[in-house]
């Protein structure tokens, strides 16, 4: 059969379908996927349509929590020194059969040592399988110097073998780029010469298959009747590439489709009041901070940074710039994460004090630059209104603040830099809702020059960081964790501007459906009224 | 004719050249490059942004790149792009029939509107419809197309549903892609409604890039038609008692439009640019909207390619202009 043929079945199949009744749930996604391998990408969009429907991972983050459950491994252990990790996959586990792959074999061990392996081993053939590619999740959060070895002990049977005691380990191993590929189709792919395909034509274990990919217009997947964990309620899903926020709006509101994510924070109010939209929110999992340079003068010294946070209206900016759509941040973790400290005090609003602090410092008549980017993001719809407020709440104080700001990519790196002059509007959406992925990157000493846009460098803080990484009771980190915030509080490397809000409009008929903490949109388990 | 052919492609050989320095350069030139955008806020070690930097061999010396980007194009070979991985070529040729479609069907719009209604208002030069019609014809070219897009969708698509909102067709059409054209391939589909809703999702993206072209044209016919109505054979027609309906319609257009067959051939440039916005706010899968996405994402073959393959058109269809032009006036040919 040739290819079109096969896809004009596929359209009848689905006509057909159509004819019974199929439920198609239609998400206007906000944009084009960067391929259909997860690995070696870094987009939440690119997971949306690639890791979420069509992969699962050993692990799974559970829905609307960060908690670990089972996934593709049905159970594990973890050994006393914390070094080994012995998962039991799943037996009985399908590949998609799809136009362009038919599986002989289940899930095996096999399937696991490949999909880490190929992002693990620089000689391994699917390392480069196109040219320029590489593993940014994998490396960023430094599996590669993790990761020992990884062996089968039987055919349902994986050990990870680490290099030292690493806690988050697990939460890692949840991440789209730990997606589990099969190892079956990617010698198919080598044997026929087009491993390219492999990003372009995937094949999964998970609740939805890909049907066909219209390039930046639309994607089809259709549910997968052989999932392990059930099939899910409908049987067609449908992502309408449509970049505008406000155009997605239209379309949901015109019964185009069902789901959108990201709405303009403007259109909130109007999306309330629209009848027949249902409109979720949950607090994001995300921090937005303005990073002063502590190895700068006179920004090294706690007292000043504590001083010109006092100076910061908070409420004003949550107000006018979150228009209400987010909460004051006191700590730099957001509270939904545990470990959250909720003990600590914010500081309290108080120009008067403030000013008094800088004089008690001696610092007189300071000008400083407060960085605004260029991009809005899911933390911070406005950074350049941010940074206007903050520029009226200093010159209350007698800081003089000129306002900068590059274009994104260079305003990334260049704030990375550790004679950077200013202070820094930036922040954080969590990958894997462990404390160490906000805490330990972006505070630790490990991260000076690059995700530590603070450039601070406390061994106390973090000591009780490293020590929390290496400790495997939960409880126990949690306590490190909440001291560490105790010793972020007094230092200030940051002042800790907002948690932002985020909002899923969707349409009355869909149900089921659960918000990610950590951002991502997945389908499997929503259903469409009739 | 031959001649005058040769002498117009030799023109294009060093303007295609500037096009490969201006397109090669373009996108170095923007601030931020792929491997820091990709790092994201998350940030990157020195050592690993030289190692990616080198894996895609943007650390060899611009010159030597350049010369490496040429070499590959006279072998055909636009690269492969840095996000997506596919050859930008093959990409290019995917989303460009939807973008041809779309500024066709504007063209086409704009010439039947803009012509009639350009000889209209020269004819009845200072009347309310020459008012009208050049007034509305300077708001159209004044006209934020981004703006535009979004207000005609919120009152005909949102308010009176008429229209949908965005797209190529309804999602409920599923065929294989045979020529690239909705239009064509909902006809070939045999799918009851397929070629209707396709006509339905084009109708605002068309009006929205039509609305341009349509001001220029209109504003030149005008013009054009003013300056032959004044001619002395259109003053001998008339006296010679030929019906005034003749005498615009044949005698005085005839000539006007040279000069709009030139300005409607030149509109092409002016669509490829309407193309980037129009093509955004109606989630139109063209090379606009992915020009812009690879813009964004500092996707240098991507962009470089996508410039160079529009320069290319554009020269190509300014070149049959040229061409035809010569063949509509033989004393062309010889200047």
């Amino acid at each position: 059969m040739t290819g079109y043929s096969k896809l004009l079945m596929t359209a009848a199949v689905c006509l057909a379908a159509a004819g019974a009744q199929a439920k198609t749930l239609v998400y206007c996604s906000e944009g084009s996927p960067e391929g259909f391998d997860p690995a070696p990408y870094t987009a939440g969009t690119t997971f949306d349509a690639s890791s979420r429907p069509i992969y699962n991972r050993l692990v799974e983050f559970e829905k609307g929590t960060t908690n670990v459950i089972p996934g593709l491994a049905e159970r594990w252990e973890v050994s006393e020194d914390g070094l080994q990790y012995t998962f039991h996959l799943r037996p009985g586990v399908k590949f998609h059969t799809t136009d362009w792959f038919t599986p002989t074999r289940d899930l095996t061990a096999d399937d696991v040592i490949f999909s880490f392996e190929r992002q693990r081993d620089a000689s391994s053939p699917w390392n480069q399988y196109t040219a320029g590619i590489s593993y940014e999740y994998f490396n960023s959060m430094e599996m590669g110097t993790l990761i020992e070895s990884i062996e089968k002990v039987d055919d349902l049977t994986v050990r990870f073998n680490l290099t030292r005691p690493e806690a988050p380990f697990l939460a890692n191993l949840a991440m789209d780029f730990a997606s589990i590929m099969s190892m079956e189709y990617a010698d198919q792919l080598a044997a026929e010469d087009r491993m390219s395909d492999l990003n372009q034509q995937p094949v999964g274990t998970g609740p939805f298959q890909m049907v066909a990919y219209q390039q930046d217009a639309v994607i089809r997947y259709r549910a997968n009747a052989e999932y392990w964990n059930g099939k899910p309620p409908i049987d067609d899903l449908v992502f309408a590439i449509t970049t505008d926020p406000a155009v997605r709006l239209q379309k949901l509101q015109a019964g185009e489709c069902h789901v959108m994510p990201y709405p303009a924070p403007a259109d909130i109010e109007a999306i309330r009041a629209d009848e027949n939209l249902t409109l979720m929110e949950q607090p994001g999992l995300n921090v937005a901070y303005l990073a002063y340079n502590t190895q700068m003068p006179p920004f090294d010294n706690p007292q000043v940074r504590r001083a010109l946070n006092m100076a910061m209206n908070k409420q004003a900016i949550i107000d006018a710039v979150f228009q209400g759509t987010g909460e004051a941040a006191k700590n730099p973790i957001p509270p939904t994460m545990w470990s959250y400290n909720e003990e600590i005090e914010d500081d309290t609003y108080d120009p008067e004090a403030a000013r008094q602090m800088l004089e008690e410092a001696g610092v007189t008549d300071l000008s400083m630059k407060v960085w605004a980017m260029p991009v809005q993001r899911p933390y911070m719809p406005n950074a350049r209104r941010t940074a206007e407020l903050i520029q009226e709440d200093f010159a209350a104080v007698g800081v003089d603040v000129e306002i900068v700001s590059y274009e994104w990519g260079e305003y990334l790196e260049r704030s990375s830099a550790e004679d950077r002059d200013g202070a820094v509007i930036l922040g954080w959406t969590g990958d894997n809702g462990d404390p160490d992925n906000f805490l330990g990157v972006l505070l630790s000493c490990a991260g000076v020059g690059e995700a530590n846009r603070a450039q601070w460098c406390s061994e106390e803080f973090s000591d009780l960081i490293n020590q929390a990484k290496a400790t495997s009771d939960q409880e126990e980190r949690a306590e490190l964790y909440r001291q560490a915030q105790v010793i972020f509080k007094e230092e200030a490397p940051w002042a800790t501007i907002a948690h932002s809000t985020v909002f899923m409009p969707m349409s009355n008929k869909v149900q089921g459906y659960v918000m990610s903490p950590l951002g991502s949109h997945q389908f499997d388990a929503v259903d469409i009224a009739e | 004719m031959i001649r005058f052919f040769l002498g117009k492609l030799l023109y294009l050989v060093p303007t295609f050249l500037g096009v490969t320095i201006v397109a090669f350069g373009f996108v170095r030139v923007l601030p931020g490059d792929p491997v820091l955008l990709m790092a994201g806020e998350r940030g990157i070690s020195p050592e690993r942004y030289d190692q990616l930097m080198q894996q895609l061999g943007y650390d060899q010396p611009v010159w030597w790149q350049y010369l490496e980007f040429l070499g590959r194009l006279f072998r055909g070979d636009l690269g492969e792009s840095l996000v997506t991985k596919s050859p930008v070529l093959s990409e290019f040729l995917t989303l460009f029939p939807a973008t041809v479609e779309l500024a066709l069907c504007a063209i086409v719009l704009a010439t039947l509107i803009g012509i009639p209604a350009g000889v209209l208002a020269a004819v009845k030069r200072g009347s309310w419809f020459d008012q009208i019609s050049m007034g509305t014809a300077l708001i159209g070219y004044s006209m934020p197309i981004f703006w535009w897009g979004l207000l005609l969708i919120i009152l005909f698509s949102g308010v009176l549903g008429w229209t949908p909102v965005s797209g190529r067709i309804s999602l409920l059409f599923f065929f294989p892609e045979v020529t690239g054209f909705m239009l064509i391939d909902s006809l070939l589909s045999g799918q009851d409604g397929a070629f209707g809703s396709a006509v339905a999702h084009l109708i605002l993206p068309t009006i929205v890039l039509a609305t341009i072209p349509l001001a220029v044209i209109a504003r030149q016919t005008r013009s054009a038609m003013l300056e032959v109505l004044g001619e002395d054979y259109v003053r001998t027609a008339r006296a010679k008692g030929l019906p005034w309906r003749r005498v615009v319609g044949v005698h005085a257009l005839r000539n006007a439009m040279i000069p709009v067959v030139t300005t409607i051939g030149l509109q092409i440039g002016v669509l490829m640019a309407g193309a980037i916005l129009t093509e955004t706010i109606f989630s139109w899968p063209g090379i606009g909207k992915w020009m812009v996405d690879s813009i964004f994402r500092r996707d240098y073959p991507a962009v470089q390619g996508g410039l160079l393959m529009v320069a290319a058109i554009v020269m190509a269809v300014n070149l049959i202009v040229d061409l035809l032009y010569g063949l509509i006036n033989p004393r062309i040919r010889h200047v």
